[in-house]
């Protein structure tokens, strides 16, 4: 039998429920490879006693036969989520050494269904970031390193998780998308990444950073372990007006292989001009897999495309700015002290947040001011109204949408950090979807020149996650894709 | 041209002062508008908070259909166009008691549109008042600045308590006015049960804008008065900031837009901060919530539940039980005074009732502190005391001292009237063989009286009184009027 770490969720599952190994020998695999990941930096916070006690608690309801569907599995959490007694920063200082008496939704239904906490991974400041750079802890590394052995970001914001998953560090990893936050990862990292429909998951005690684009989802291994993670993150709450009262189909269920006669559209204005030849071959790869498949290309129009980032850029921060006013040192997190109130905020807010941070909060701040507010946020909704309506235009004519998930494989760190436009491009095939409230998916795809991943994105019809897996799956085994990082950090 | 007594005099001419008023009625409900912390009155320092008051990380706001209930409810009293479809905005802006760093409240699109009440003027007279919305928004917490002596203590409890802030168009033109309406504005929504409309609690507060001009002209620059917590104050806020408006402009000043506090202290308002100083909050619709929306049923069912207004209530007063529409509009302020009115008036004259009520009744219970609901004399011990006036079993004034030995005793020991009368002996004495032999009585002892009445009549009225004196009050004060007058020969 291969190492314990090797297995997919799908796989550990699997040999958990058929007593092959247990929850314990499982978990304590998985402590001691994330003991050895300090160089990747994925993990702010590592939980081994509460993992050994939770897989106990997982070996004796497989004994008993009363076990859920993650039952025993360990993953880890973006530290986006808030973890009732287990510290919650959001990547940022401004939350000092938070415990929140509380336990977010989607984490709640995990631990309900006897997933097992491994830790708290790392993420751009608020999930505000493509490369995982503006933590406070320090940017992670990729498991996959540059041609000339040079660190590479594994995108963001959830950087850590998409490492952790890359680098075996978890079965699975729970994750947030605001404006490509899981895909744009899972691309960079050879794993999959899905951001499910608007109202899918409660945002319910998840840090908030825009909270009309915001959505929990999953990073795994497979498209398999997506559709199981999501099974168990989503549901109706009615603590988040937002989410949505629909039954949580079996994903797991919908993944038959079968897409014959599917319509995939291929959106022209996705074809930018400064993509890299091998992102275009690899899209027209991804149709041709498709249509080996059964499925039908169709050529669909998506025109206010151009503006999505722009409007994006408008909303997002004129959310954040609003969202995180509530960090201002007077009941939680740091405080620094002034002469008077508004001295005592400027102080906590200016040593809380990181400059991305202070740069969307002004940003948004701007973009709300009398005088500015119908030329910029009332304009972006309006853009924003448009791109949905695409959307439906286009689904007149196609099932499923595919695209690139990203212009470009990982990057160096430190390369686009100083530059905060380029850093914004990375969303460019990915804003969309949040803006319109659609499910996305990111499958791996394939490598670039040196040796990277590259993803594909699907995109579906809203709360039709299962066409969209089931689509994924067969990218995926067409794909094949089986490339391992080389184990640089634990060396 | 007749003068108007609304106008001010000043220096250089007459002043027109006009008054719009934002009136914060905080909803009568058990939780917060958007968290299901209580909102009991009166609890321990951040006893009444929860994770969403508090802001913490990640925390949603889920709004309270009772509280949207209530609105619609206060909307339809104040005969206001009710809107099917509003939204939450977020106004933003830091303070210590506000965890969110902002309130969320209505702003372009509120729960409630146009409407309109009228006010009682004390002159009998009526106007009307436009309402131009009603929308709902979140209380703030309380800053406690007086708990240390360098830093300011934050109470929660109040945080996120549901409020309907209720906009007057600018329609009043003198403190009268403005008080008028705001005690229409409490009783109604006392009568709807949406606010309980205790001002002392601060569960009703004003906002008033306050500007003067010359009549006739455009209006002037507004100064808003903020969180005037009584009637009272709210007159005096307005007569004085009208008079500090015009004595600065008639000196060549200019008024400033501003944001004042009255200080009821030396009955002064002084300047919070000015239009520059003023805060750009950034309002944009709450992505945390969904529009409002419910249908036209819903509005439908709440409104066959209405009670009866207070401008209804008037009118079948006046119409049912032949009120003057000054004795009606008193009566009515309050629905339990209504109420206890109707109780007694069950069967008795109902003028006389109103009588009585409006003055022995209201007097006592002001004299002695109580409210209406406490009141020692029972709605039925009221119409039976007016009953035996009815039937001239007792005069007024022997009814008065009735009245009071009932309210002294008290609800337990309470008698009812005709047991106290007929115990000390009050009964109206209506036999005229009796009377007449008082009033003789009276005529034979003073010889020089009768030829001093005969020369002033007037001077009859003594006789009248020494014969009431001598029948202990008990004769019927008509018919020893009527005897005197024919004994003394000064019947025509």
């Amino acid at each position: 039998m291969s190492k314990l770490t090797d297995l997919n969720l799908a796989q550990a599952r699997d040999g958990l429920v058929s007593k092959a190994f247990s929850a314990v020998e499982l978990t304590q695999a998985h402590i001691e490879r994330v003991e050895a990941s300090d160089k990747l930096n994925a993990y702010v916070l590592k939980t081994p006693e509460k993992a050994m006690q939770m897989a106990k608690a997982s070996d004796a309801k497989i004994a008993s036969g009363t076990h859920g569907p993650l039952e025993g599995l360990p993953i880890g959490v973006k530290d986006l989520f808030c973890t009732q007694g287990v510290r919650t920063t959001a990547s940022s200082k401004i939350l000092g050494d938070f415990i929140p008496p509380y336990e977010s939704t989607v984490t709640q239904n995990l631990w309900t269904d006897g997933a097992v906490l491994l830790g708290k991974l790392n993420n751009d400041e608020f999930a505000m970031g493509s490369s995982n750079e503006t933590s406070c802890f320090g940017p992670v590394n990729n498991p996959y390193q540059g041609a000339n052995g040079e660190n590479l970001v594994p995108g963001g914001s959830s950087g850590g998780s998409s490492a952790a998953v890359a680098a075996r560090l978890g079965v699975a990893a729970t994750a947030t998308d605001t404006g490509g936050s899981i895909r744009q990862p899972a691309a960079f990292t050879g794993t999959v990444g899905l951001k499910p429909t608007y109202g899918r998951c409660s945002r319910w005690g998840v840090v908030a950073f825009a909270s009309s684009l915001d959505q929990a989802g999953p990073i795994t291994q497979t498209v398999r372990d997506a559709a199981i993670m999501l099974g168990s993150m989503a549901s109706f709450d009615s603590r988040d007006t937002t989410s949505v009262a629909r039954d949580v189909p079996n994903y797991e269920a919908a993944l038959t292989g079968n897409i014959k006669g599917l319509r995939v559209g291929i959106p022209k204005e996705y074809r930018v001009d400064t993509m890299p030849a091998e992102i275009e071959a690899l899209w027209q790869q991804g149709m041709d897999w498709l249509k080996q498949a059964g499925a039908e290309i169709v050529d669909v129009s998506l025109p206010h495309t151009k503006y999505a980032l722009p409007a994006y850029y408008i909303i997002a921060p004129a959310e954040a700015s609003s969202n995180l006013a509530r960090y201002d040192g007077v009941r939680y997190g740091v405080r620094q002290e002034g002469v008077d109130i508004d001295d005592m905020y400027a102080n906590s807010r200016a040593a809380g947040f990181g400059d991305e941070v202070k740069r969307r909060v002004m940003v948004g701040t701007y973009a709300l001011s009398a005088g500015y507010y119908d030329a910029y946020y009332v304009k972006a909704l309006q853009v924003r109204r448009l791109i949905a309506e695409d959307f439906n235009r286009a689904y007149e004519k196609c099932d499923v949408l595919l695209t690139p998930t990203t212009p470009s494989a990982a990057f160096a760190v430190g390369k686009e950090v100083e530059d905060p436009l380029e850093m914004y491009l990375n969303d460019v095939f990915t804003v969309t979807v949040n803006l319109a409230g659609l499910p996305g998916l990111s499958v791996p795809a394939g490598l670039d020149a040196h040796g990277l991943p590259l993803g594909l994105q699907l995109i579906g019809k809203a709360f039709d996650e299962e066409q969209l897996l089931r689509v994924g799956e067969v990218l995926e085994t067409a794909a094949g894709f089986t490339t391992r990082p080389n184990e640089w950090w634990s060396a | 041209m007749a003068s108007n007594p609304n106008l001010i005099a000043g220096a250089t001419g007459d002043w027109e002062v006009v008054m719009g008023l934002e009136i914060h009625a905080q909803i009568a409900s058990q939780s917060k508008l958007f968290s299901g912390a209580s909102t009991e009155f009166g609890a321990l320092p951040n006893s009444q908070v929860s994770l969403v008051d508090a802001a913490m990380p990640g925390m949603l706001p889920v709004i309270n259909a009772y509280c949207v209930e209530q609105a619609v409810r206060t909307g339809l009293g104040l005969k206001a166009q009710v809107n099917n479809y509003s939204v939450f905005d977020r106004k933003n802006y830091f303070y210590p008691d506000l965890p969110q760093g902002y309130q969320i409240s209505q702003f372009l699109q509120p729960i409630v549109g146009e409407g309109a009440i009228e006010i009682d003027l004390p002159d009998g007279a009526v106007k009307t008042i436009g309402v131009e919305r009603l929308h709902l928004e979140q209380d703030a917490g309380k800053s406690l600045h007086d708990q240390h002596p360098s830093q300011s203590f934050v109470d929660l409890n109040r945080s996120g308590m549901a409020l309907m802030e209720i906009v007057s168009h600018p329609d009043m033109r003198s403190a009268a006015e403005a008080q008028a309406y705001v005690k229409k504005i409490r009783a109604i929504l006392r009568y709807l049960g949406t606010c309980d409309g205790n001002m002392e609690q601060g569960s009703l507060r004003a906002d008033v804008n306050v500007s003067v001009r010359r009549p006739g002209d455009a209006l002037g620059t507004r100064c808003e008065i903020k969180n005037v917590n009584s009637i009272r104050f709210i007159g005096q806020a307005i007569e004085y900031e009208a008079r500090r408006q015009i004595d600065l402009i008639e000196d060549g000043g200019v008024v400033q837009q501003q944001t004042r506090l009255f200080d009821p202290k030396n009955g002064e308002t002084r300047a919070m901060r000015s239009k520059e100083e003023a805060h750009d909050y950034r309002y944009f619709p709450d992505p945390d919530l969904l529009p409002l929306e419910f249908d036209q049923a819903y509005v439908d069912a709440i409104a066959k539940d209405l009670p009866e207004l207070p401008d209804d209530k008037k009118a079948r007063f006046i119409s049912d039980y032949n009120l003057s529409p000054y004795d009606a509009s008193v009566l009515v302020s309050e629905a339990e005074n209504a109420a206890f009115f109707e109780a007694a008036a069950e069967g008795q004259d109902a003028k006389a009732v109103a009588n009585m009520v409006i003055g022995s009744v209201f007097a006592g219970l002001n004299k002695a502190g109580l409210a209406i609901a406490e009141s020692p004399v029972t709605p039925k011990q009221v119409g039976q005391l007016v009953g035996l006036i009815s039937d001239d079993t007792v005069s007024n004034s022997i009814a008065k001292e009735v009245f009071e030995m009932m309210f002294d005793e008290g609800p337990d020991q309470g008698k009812d009237a005709a047991v106290i009368v007929e115990e000390k002996g009050l009964k109206q004495v209506t036999d005229m063989g009796a009377i007449e032999a008082a009033v003789d009585a009276v005529i034979a002892a003073n010889p020089d009286k009768v030829t001093q009445a005969q020369e002033r009549p007037k001077m009859a009225g003594w006789f009248v009184g020494q014969v009431m004196q001598a029948t202990g009050g008990k004769a019927n004060p008509q018919a020893v009027n009527k005897l005197v007058m024919a004994k003394l020969g000064l019947d025509s």
